[in-house]
């Protein structure tokens, strides 16, 4: 049953690419990328990866569309002819498929519990689990606490991302002396002339806070943590944007503050690290932060989690208002 | 859902595609209810709950973004660029 | 009663899974934008209290409800809204109500 399902997806997703890559008109490969984000996302879900299934809906679907659609903005909707040789690329193409498809020969099959990794990886971390960290979802106990450097290095490509479209796009244009404005309605309104969108967004955007907060707080029990908290968090305020304009958006957070969230959320990350280390254990060893292992482990996990939420927040934000500010003014 | 990615590739105008996308959004979600209910899941209801707020925030950008183009294109026609 | 309960949730998820399903056929085979979304919203509102509807009935007094009852909720706000605004981007783009012929996308725009 699952696996007709599965198959389903897969189709759809095939021709969802086929289609994105064939069409022109830019606008419509936006709209495609994003259903193949959700067809990705219910991939993920059917293969019980929870927390990866709501990380691709919340960015890949959602906050990336957002974003294209901003850059769309600033450039043109159509792609222009490619000029490359075709030939040479589809060969190159083809050759690492073959390559690529002669090497999944050697793997183990999907989902064998003979493979390597559910005899030594799995059983180690489903055991310790319980033990050190205590926590129903063994995931974000890998994620938070165990793998803890991958995530630290994952909270910089965040920064490091987050600063890099700052620099790209951070000088402001100068204004050309422009053609007068259409009398009623500028730019940087936003949909605030619409008002049935502004009244349920206005109405929706608490409800969308609160459960941003749940699932960054919820992480520990259920699909959640601090990259998806960071994404809804961040899309609840692009809505804000998007009704009331990028003006009022910038004047309720301040640019500075954005970037105070997107350095400050790393620099929590790294100082519970220190804190670590100058209490006696290695960096980011959480056990020693309170007197009980299991609850510096809680403690530390939670720290790391917000954390990553803030910088996430603050670099989805920034690079919003970097390609929205920017319209042809 | 088949149905309406078929609209999406298939649509005369963009609107339609948006217009599939958009339903097509809105089934995932009934589907990942459903789905998560059969198969024993109930916390993956949270996902369904995310994916219909972004679905939304979604269509709104459309709107804005065509908002935007449709008044700087009259600014433009307005001085005869 | 919990047969009857079964029953009762069967019917109401056969029922939206239909809803759903003429939705989608609608918005095939309509001529017109304004009529496809016609189509789209009102099934797909309809079709999802009714699923959602049979999957709280099993889903018992939980909080699996009460989540489910937030989906609800804000599909009811957000589905109609989300019709709303591409109706007015729609317009604004120019795309009249009465046109059959619907433009090619390629229209320069």
């Amino acid at each position: 049953m699952i696996v007709l399902f599965g198959i389903f997806l897969l189709t759809l997703m095939v021709i969802t690419a086929l289609a994105i890559v064939q069409t022109q008109h830019l606008f419509v490969a936006v709209i495609l990328a994003g259903i193949f984000s959700l067809l990705m996302a219910a991939n993920f879900f059917l293969l019980d990866a929870a927390d990866v299934a709501l990380t691709e809906a919340a960015i890949g679907a959602g906050i990336s569309t957002v974003l294209f659609l901003g850059a769309l903005a600033l450039t043109a909707e159509h792609e222009r002819a490619a000029s490359a040789n075709r030939l040479l690329a589809l060969g190159v193409v083809a050759v690492t498929t073959l390559i690529v498809i002669y090497a999944t020969f050697d793997k183990p099959r999907f989902g064998d519990p003979e493979a390597p990794v559910h005899q030594h990886v799995a059983p180690w971390y489903l055991e310790r689990t319980p033990e050190t960290i205590d926590i129903p979802n063994v995931v974000t106990a890998v994620l938070a606490s165990f793998r803890g450097y991958d995530t630290l290095g994952e909270v910089f490509v965040v920064l490091t991302a987050g600063i890099g479209v700052l620099f790209l796009f951070g000088a402001k244009p100068r204004r050309k002396a422009g053609p007068p404005r259409l009398a009623a309605h500028e730019p940087g309104d936003g949909l605030r002339h619409y008002l049935i969108p502004r009244v349920v967004g206005r109405l929706l955007i608490p409800f969308i806070l609160l459960f941003g907060l749940y699932v960054q707080f919820h992480g520990e029990y259920g699909p959640g943590g601090g990259f998806q908290a960071g994404a809804i968090v961040a899309a609840a305020v692009i809505l804000y944007a998007l009704l009331e304009g990028e003006a009022q958006a910038l004047r309720v957070l301040p640019q500075r503050l954005l970037n105070g969230l997107i350095a400050g959320g790393a620099l929590l990350y790294g100082a519970v690290g220190v804190a670590g280390m100058l209490l006696g254990g290695s960096f980011l060893d959480y056990s020693v932060l309170t007197a009980n292992p299991v609850t510096g482990q809680h403690i530390g996990i939670l720290l790391i989690e917000v954390g990553v939420g803030i910088t996430v927040t603050g670099v989805l934000i920034s690079v919003f208002h970097a390609f929205a500010a920017r319209g042809r003014v | 859902m088949a149905l309406a990615l078929v609209r999406a590739l298939l649509g005369p105008s963009v609107y339609d595609r948006v217009l599939a996308a958009n339903m097509f959004g809105t089934k995932t979600v009934l589907l990942l209810a459903v789905i998560a209910f059969l198969y024993g899941r109930p916390d993956f209801l949270d996902l369904a709950l995310a994916y219909a707020l972004i679905n939304f925030i979604g269509v709104l950008a459309v709107l804005e973004f065509i908002r935007r183009r449709a008044i700087t294109s009259a600014a433009d026609h307005n001085t005869g660029s | 009663m919990p047969f009857l309960l079964d029953v009762a949730s069967w019917v109401l998820l056969s029922l939206g899974g239909a809803f759903v399903f003429i939705g989608g056929v609608g918005a095939l085979r309509m001529p017109n934008l304004y009529t496809r979304m016609h189509a789209a919203s009102l099934t797909d509102t309809m079709g999802a209290v009714l699923i959602i509807a049979g999957v709280m009935l099993q889903a018992g007094a939980s909080l699996a409800t009460i989540k489910l009852a937030a989906i609800l909720l804000f599909l009811l706000l957000t589905s109609p809204t989300a019709s709303n605004a591409l109706a007015s981007a729609a317009l604004l783009a120019g795309l009249r109500p009465g046109d059959t012929a619907a433009p090619h996308e390629d229209r320069g725009e």
